[in-house]
């Protein structure tokens, strides 16, 4: 095969693979917010239940990796900014790039490995066991029964984690601020308060709920598309992890854009 | 007989005496066809059991009649209506009267097996959850497994799991059951318990049961009717008398178990798989 065909397989590839994502992000999507009101009412328990394995139970692991990643923030920042002169400037700097890019990205990047790869060794399993045959058979449809309760959790848990994971940046990069840029913690916070408008905390937030619905499509996606054997879990949770990463920063990057191109000019 | 109701399709799907009516059916994964052009039907009430050995189609024709596979031509007419020809909604209301026992049980992993025969009834039936709980026991208490309802299905053994799957096919009062390969991976005992199940089941509520399966004796235990598949075509077809006088080559083959001699080369393999003729004979 040549050289032009690889790449024009490689893209329709790509593009059939978006565009199942969408489909199925579209399917959880209508039975989250359709369906209930022409009487086929969700699974709450279970989005209740995947809420809770999704998001409460992340918070520790989150809260941790947000923490170190706020006194990096300040580290490297600080490195840079001493040379200037603007010590002053670590908690703007943290802050900024805590809740526009690092919050929700570290969040969607823990997730990932927590939840996603969780998604598509559950489908996965059920699909090498016979279950989501089972489901059709009972009339049952796979992304309603199981898609649509995982996508509501992850929705919703998703800008609650990621507020979570700036303000513990915002006290890991405090830690260096107070005992090494000469603030005190209440000084740290005013600045950061100063430093922060609302557009920074709403672009990550929308950033992160974009991020939670990619991480269920993929995972999902992967699950659902196991092969036969045991063996395919394995491989799909992989592949649900790489994918995910990749299709992640792909986000991040289109909306860091979009954000910045449509920013008021100051 | 009582007057046919004369629709569009009775007078196209024929007698609505017949559960299944399966006509000229061939199915296709990807280039590979599996299904040959299968025509057989199964009077209400009958049991049918189709026979063939491993990559002859059974199991791809049983997917196809509960609608996990799509015919690439031909008709499944269920209830005199054309099953592979409805939209999504129909056939899910056309599934409900559908009950299926997979050959793995396929009992959800994260439910008890009281609520894994509860959950078709709390998805699909206005009932609240004491008379849930009643039919649950009931549907257990059916195929032997009373107590059994918060158990896990990872601590159930296989024959207790392919019960409970059976109880769970049940859970809807189907008026079709569907079996694959009932006693696959079961001892001796355990698969004759569950050939005495479905006897049972038969007896007691007088449904239309259609039994994949290779075990022979079983087969012939069961069975009403039967049709011998090979390499997606009907072979045999016929009470189980009339099959086990069928004197053509390949059935007599498969109810004498003969072996097939050993094969030697990867396009012979191809061959058995694909039912084509290779471009080279040995």
């Amino acid at each position: 095969m040549s050289f032009t065909e690889n790449i024009g397989e490689a893209t329709i590839g790509g593009l059939a693979y978006v565009g199942s994502l969408a489909r199925l992000a579209g399917g959880a999507a209508r039975a989250v917010f359709i369906e209930p009101f022409r009487g086929r009412p969700l699974r709450w328990t279970r989005a209740i239940h995947q809420a809770m394995s999704v998001g409460v139970e992340a918070i520790p692991i989150v809260s941790l990796i947000a923490f170190f990643v706020g006194l990096i923030l300040a580290l490297q920042g600080a490195y840079e900014l001493r040379q200037l002169g603007a010590m002053q400037l670590v908690a703007s700097a943290v802050a900024i790039s805590m809740t526009r890019e690092l919050g929700p990205l570290m969040t969607a990047i823990m997730v990932i490995g927590r939840s996603g790869s969780a998604f598509a060794a559950e489908i996965g399993t059920m699909k090498v066991n016979e279950e989501i045959d089972a489901l059709e058979t009972m009339a049952l449809e796979p992304v309603r029964f199981l898609v649509a309760p995982k996508f509501l959790a992850m929705i919703l848990m998703m800008p609650c984690l990621t507020t979570w994971a700036d303000f513990m940046g915002v006290l890991g990069g405090g830690l260096f601020g107070v005992s090494n840029a000469g603030f005190t913690w209440g000084t740290y916070f005013h600045a950061t308060l100063d430093a922060l408008v609302q557009r920074d905390i709403i672009s990550g937030l929308i950033k992160s709920v974009m991020f939670g619905l990619v991480i269920t499509a993929v995972g999902c996606r992967e699950g659902f598309s196991t092969g036969l054997g045991s063996e395919q879990v394995g491989r799909s949770t992989t592949s649900a992890v790489v994918k995910s990463i990749f299709f992640v920063i792909a986000v991040d990057l289109v909306f860091t854009a979009l954000f910045y191109f449509t920013a008021p000019q100051k | 007989m009582p007057a046919q109701p004369i629709s569009k399709e009775s007078t196209r799907g024929g007698s609505a005496d017949n559960a299944i009516e399966v006509r000229n059916l061939h199915v296709r994964y990807g280039t590979r066809e599996i299904l040959h052009g299968v025509n057989f039907e199964v009077p209400s009430g009958e049991t049918l059991v189709i026979m063939g050995g491993s990559g002859c189609g059974k199991s791809t024709l049983l997917r196809t009649l509960v609608g996990l596979e799509r015919p690439s031509e031909g008709e499944i007419w269920i209830h005199g209506k054309n099953f592979a020809g409805m939209s999504g909604a129909e056939r899910d209301e056309l599934r409900k009267k559908m009950g299926m026992s997979f050959q793995s049980g396929a009992l959800f992993g994260s439910m008890t097996v009281g609520e894994n025969v509860a959950l078709p009834l709390r998805e699909h039936t206005p009932l609240d959850e004491s008379t849930i709980d009643i039919v649950v026991r009931l549907k257990l208490d059916q195929v032997g497994l009373s107590g059994f309802e918060n158990y896990m299905p990872a601590q159930l053994s296989g024959g207790m799991k392919k019960r409970a799957a059976i109880a769970r096919a049940l859970a809807m009062d189907p008026e079709i059951l569907f079996f694959d390969e009932p006693s696959a991976g079961l001892d001796p005992i355990i698969a004759a318990g569950i050939d005495e199940l479905i006897l049972k089941l038969k007896k007691a509520f007088r449904i239309t049961i259609l039994v994949v399966t290779h075990e022979l004796a079983s087969a012939f235990l069961i069975a009403d009717r039967m049709i011998l598949l090979d390499k997606g075509v009907v072979v045999a077809k016929g009470t189980p008398d009339e099959v086990r006088q069928n004197n053509a080559p390949r059935v007599r083959q498969f109810l004498d178990r003969v072996a097939e001699p050993e094969l030697a080369a990867e396009i012979d393999y191809l061959q058995m798989l694909t039912g084509e003729d290779p471009p080279q004979r040995r």
